[in-house]
């Protein structure tokens, strides 16, 4: 009888051990640590949920300081070390899908229907990486300032144009009431310039790169739409309508709230203190059409597995996991950030109809437009970028454009066209 | 013939504790402010930034940011991965680095001229240029460890601490000051039938302190400085060093200025303790050599 049992034990433990040995372990690369906000407890709590819900599959995460991330994978795509599951950031995505860090994603697209269009990653026509939230990006201010000086509120329907929008900036500084009357927010560097600047670029009709072909600048980042908008650009500064380069980091922050600017160009991240601030005062305002409609930055940080995953199935299942209204919902209600879905948006405490921020879903669906897709973006975001401080710091324009043509068109040269 | 009087040297005394105090406090501001700010809130801190406010504990001061910083990031095992990791480099350098010094300077081998200027010509190479190549080569190299025999050193401490152990820079430190050691202490003790090893240890390196303080600050102050390579070798959070760690207090666009100060200052703690320990060592052998660190 004992002999009976033991063996019974045994044969118990053994089925035991062979079931949790039958999980298979995959790796997920997150940028967020250190992250004050929710977001890093909720990745947190989607893998523990996740790992709960079946027994095929447990995943590990692994936390990275979002300001090493990106080359953290690049040296381990390199060594060979790349985990199941990456978290990379949209306008990024391509890139590495096209240096094969990352495989497509191979889920039914059917599901993604109705997402805003920038929480879908696409390369090459193919979904890469999805994302469970997004951000926007509005004008703040005040409503009884633009009252004060008889400006009208501009509405999505109605933006204001552009002529309306420099005019405003005008009357506000000639008001002497402000230090500036708009904050860029000049003293945010590297991927704000391109995210939040180049929409007004496309919105006078011009472009960093030309999307039909992805092969070169030349006309769209120094054509006549171009020039124009740099001027316009550079009149910002020249006329003390906003604060330059060597803007203060903490005017960037508090400067509205202050009352040392009207207006400020600012996310839905920020939104918060504004509205705390001001109360029903606040205001977010569409951004202005300068000739080729009102534009806003798309795309935020999504999930997608990497190209040597040996369990893609695995990785898939994980990312299909997350991909339900209540951790959209859960995301934006811990981090303030757009939920991807009108369905989630509702069930939120922000973006449900009456709530503080619901205009900046109504904003990133009306007019996002998500970044040059293409590989060679990164490079073409670090030159921008630095055309863009040099014009606000009073270059020559055309020289300037003319340069960052030249270059970004070397660049995909180099790297033959960039597989497009 | 001109004599000074009481009153001229009063002035020159009062004129060199002027300057004198002036670069003192040159040095000792940034410092100030980094601690000052670690403890105001982030309006407080920045606002503060555009008068003497900000060296100053003034304000709504509190150890807020401090505990945040420690809720933010595992400070303490970051702060602990750097010691261990800087303290066997250090360690394993200067045995290394005084080992190949003595060598080129004591002992007679062919070819001792041009490896040394080779070893010189790899002063110029950064070590940023040769990372790519360094980092394939240990994701392939072999160890038997604990685990058994195993392929690939990334995420471990060793990839942190031995590709760093010599370098040309500390060998050519000790060849510089062993070269000016007497000779006769040297030919005395082989006549007497000390053997190498013995000269090494009992003579050579006992006289070394002033070089060994020197060589150690420097790759201590190196060392605790990596971040490019732990980035790109290391992805377990647990033997992450501490300047990957100051990557847990930014992200694209806020930064959170009173954690970021009050992490620089508990990671500034180890250095300046190790600095002052070496600090009478350190500026004998700055007087003596003529190295500055």
């Amino acid at each position: 009888m004992k002999l009976k049992l033991a063996l019974i034990t045994a044969l118990g433990a053994f089925a035991l051990g062979g079931a949790v040995s039958a999980q298979t372990e995959l790796s997920l690369w997150y940028h967020g640590a250190g992250s004050a906000n929710a977001e890093e407890a909720l990745v947190n709590e989607l893998v523990e949920e996740f790992n709960a819900s079946q027994s095929d599959w447990v995943v590990s995460i692994e936390t990275f300081p979002q300001l090493a991330y990106n080359d953290s994978v690049g040296a381990a795509a390199l060594a060979g070390e790349l985990p199941d599951i990456l978290d990379v950031d949209g306008p990024v995505m391509p890139n590495w899908a096209w240096a094969n860090y990352m495989q497509p994603l191979g889920i039914d697209e059917a599901t993604l229907e109705g997402y805003l269009p920038g929480t879908i990653g696409r390369w090459d026509g193919v979904v890469y990486s999805v994302g469970l939230w997004d951000a926007a990006v509005a004008i703040m201010t005040r409503r009884s300032t633009l009252e004060a000086y008889d400006i009208r509120v501009p509405t999505l329907e109605e933006p204001w144009t552009g002529e309306e929008f420099t005019q405003a900036l005008m009357t506000i500084r000639d008001s002497g009431d402000f230090e500036y009357p708009l904050d860029l927010g000049m003293a945010w560097t590297g991927e704000w310039y391109p995210y939040a600047f180049s929409p007004f670029l496309q919105s006078f009709g011009g472009d960093i790169v030309d999307r039909e072909t992805y092969q070169t600048a030349e006309d769209v980042l120094n054509g006549d739409e171009a020039i124009a908008f740099a001027e316009w650009w550079q009149m910002l500064f020249e006329e003390n309508l906003v604060p330059g380069t060597s803007q203060d980091a903490a005017d960037r922050e508090t400067g509205l709230v202050n009352g040392n600017y009207a207006m400020s160009w600012n996310g839905n991240w920020a939104a918060l203190p504004v509205v705390e601030a001001f109360g029903e005062d606040a205001l977010f305002l569409p951004a202005p059409d300068f000739g080729n409609g009102p534009t806003i930055g798309a795309g935020s940080w999504q999930f997608g597995i990497s190209a040597t995953s040996e369990h893609p199935e695995g990785a898939r299942a994980f990312i299909e996991f997350a991909l339900q209204d209540r951790w959209f919902t859960a995301f934006s209600d811990g981090t303030g950030l757009l939920p991807p879905t009108a369905s989630a948006a509702a069930e939120t405490e922000n973006y449900a109809e009456g709530g503080a921020l619901e205009v900046f879903y109504e904003l990133s669906d009306e007019q996002a437009l998500v970044r040059p897709v293409t590989p060679g973006y990164i490079v073409q975001a670090r030159i921008f970028e630095s055309m863009l401080a040099d014009i606000a710091n009073g270059a020559d324009i055309f020289d300037e454009l003319d340069a960052a043509v030249d270059e970004i068109s070397r660049d995909i040269e180099r790297n033959s066209g960039y597989g497009h | 013939m001109a004599s000074i009087s009481p009153d001229n040297h009063g002035l020159r005394l009062v004129t060199r504790y002027a300057v004198l105090t002036l670069v003192a406090v040159i040095f000792v501001f940034p410092l100030l402010f980094m601690v000052m700010s670690s403890l105001k809130p982030d309006t407080q801190l920045l606002n503060d930034t555009s008068s003497l406010r900000a060296f100053l504990p003034v304000g709504d001061i509190s150890l807020d940011n401090y505990a945040a910083a420690f809720e933010r990031a595992p400070i303490g095992a970051f702060v602990l991965n750097s010691v261990l990791i800087t303290g066997a480099t250090v360690l394993l350098t200067l045995l290394v680095c005084s080992l190949a010094a003595f060598s080129f300077v004591f002992l007679d081998w062919s070819g001792k001229a041009v490896i040394f200027s080779i070893l010189l010509a790899t002063l110029i190479i950064p070590y940023e240029t040769i990372f790519i190549p360094l980092l394939l080569m240990a994701s392939q190299l072999p160890w038997i460890g604990g685990d058994g025999f195993e392929i690939g050193w990334l995420n471990t401490y060793r990839v942190q601490i031995i590709p760093f152990i010599a370098d040309g820079l500390t060998i050519f430190l000790f060849v510089q000051f062993f070269r000016d050691l007497p000779r006769e202490l040297i030919e005395a003790s082989r006549v007497e039938g000390a053997s190498w090893w013995l000269i090494y240890r009992r003579i050579v390196m006992p006289l070394s302190g002033p070089v060994i303080a020197t060589a150690a600050i420097l790759k201590f102050l190196f060392m605790y400085n990596q971040y490019l390579w732990p980035l790109m070798v290391v992805q377990d959070e647990s033997i992450r060093p501490v300047m990957v760690g100051l990557g847990y207090f930014t992200d694209q666009l806020n930064v959170p200025w009173g954690e970021v100060m009050a992490y620089l200052t508990l990671i500034t703690v180890p250095v300046l303790a190790f600095y002052l320990s070496l600090q009478r060592v350190f500026i004998s052998s700055v007087a003596s050599t003529g190295v500055k660190g």
